[in-house]
């Protein structure tokens, strides 16, 4: 699962069939600081998340259908399946 | 999935049976801010997209499933869909 803060909504009219319905966002992967790491992603929305949220994405087909809760869409295979409340890290000495 | 913007198209007569009547597009991979993010990549499309077109495109396994001649074919890029707006934080 990939930890990321959600930097964008994505609206989308013309898509394949099997992704109507759900919110597009796009996700700025972050490290153990917070600060932004690697290519931003797109995903589905699967909890109601938003612009600025911290959230867990799967990137990974099975995953993220469950997560959605539609087994048949196998075109799809990132979904955002929770938004983090707080990260607790080890102090640095 | 990524955004991306479709900057060419390809044109192929020899391949293979199962990735025929399917159209062959060049895409650049895009960040959140529009910028380049990676190299230029061929993706087929579904949705009817076009030079120029800001879009959204899935890659692996996923993408071969979007082929409408059938899941078991050599492909893992593949357009989803277009994107008419993004909100990001900075235009909010």
């Amino acid at each position: 699962m990939i930890v990321g803060r959600v930097v964008a909504n994505v609206v989308s009219t013309e898509k394949h069939p099997q992704y109507v319905g759900y919110k597009l966002l796009m996700v700025q992967p972050i490290d153990i600081n917070g600060q932004p790491k690697g290519k931003s992603i797109l995903a589905l929305d699967a909890v109601q998340a938003g612009i600025g949220d911290t959230v867990l994405v799967v990137d990974e087909g099975g995953s993220a259908r469950s997560a959605l809760g539609d087994e048949k869409a196998l075109t799809i295979r990132t979904a955002i399946c929770g938004i983090v409340d707080r990260i607790d890290i080890e102090a640095t000495t | 999935m990524k955004l991306g913007r479709v900057v060419g198209r390809v044109v192929s007569t020899k391949k293979m049976p199962c990735i025929e009547g399917l159209k062959l597009l060049l895409v650049q991979p895009l960040d959140h801010l529009q910028q380049n993010a990676g190299p230029i990549i061929a993706a087929f499309d579904t949705v009817k997209a076009g030079e120029g077109d800001l879009i959204f495109f899935e890659s692996g396994k996923e993408a071969a499933q979007a082929n409408p001649n059938g899941w078991f074919n050599p492909a893992d890029a593949a357009i989803i869909g277009i994107v008419d707006a993004m909100n990001t934080e900075e235009t909010r």
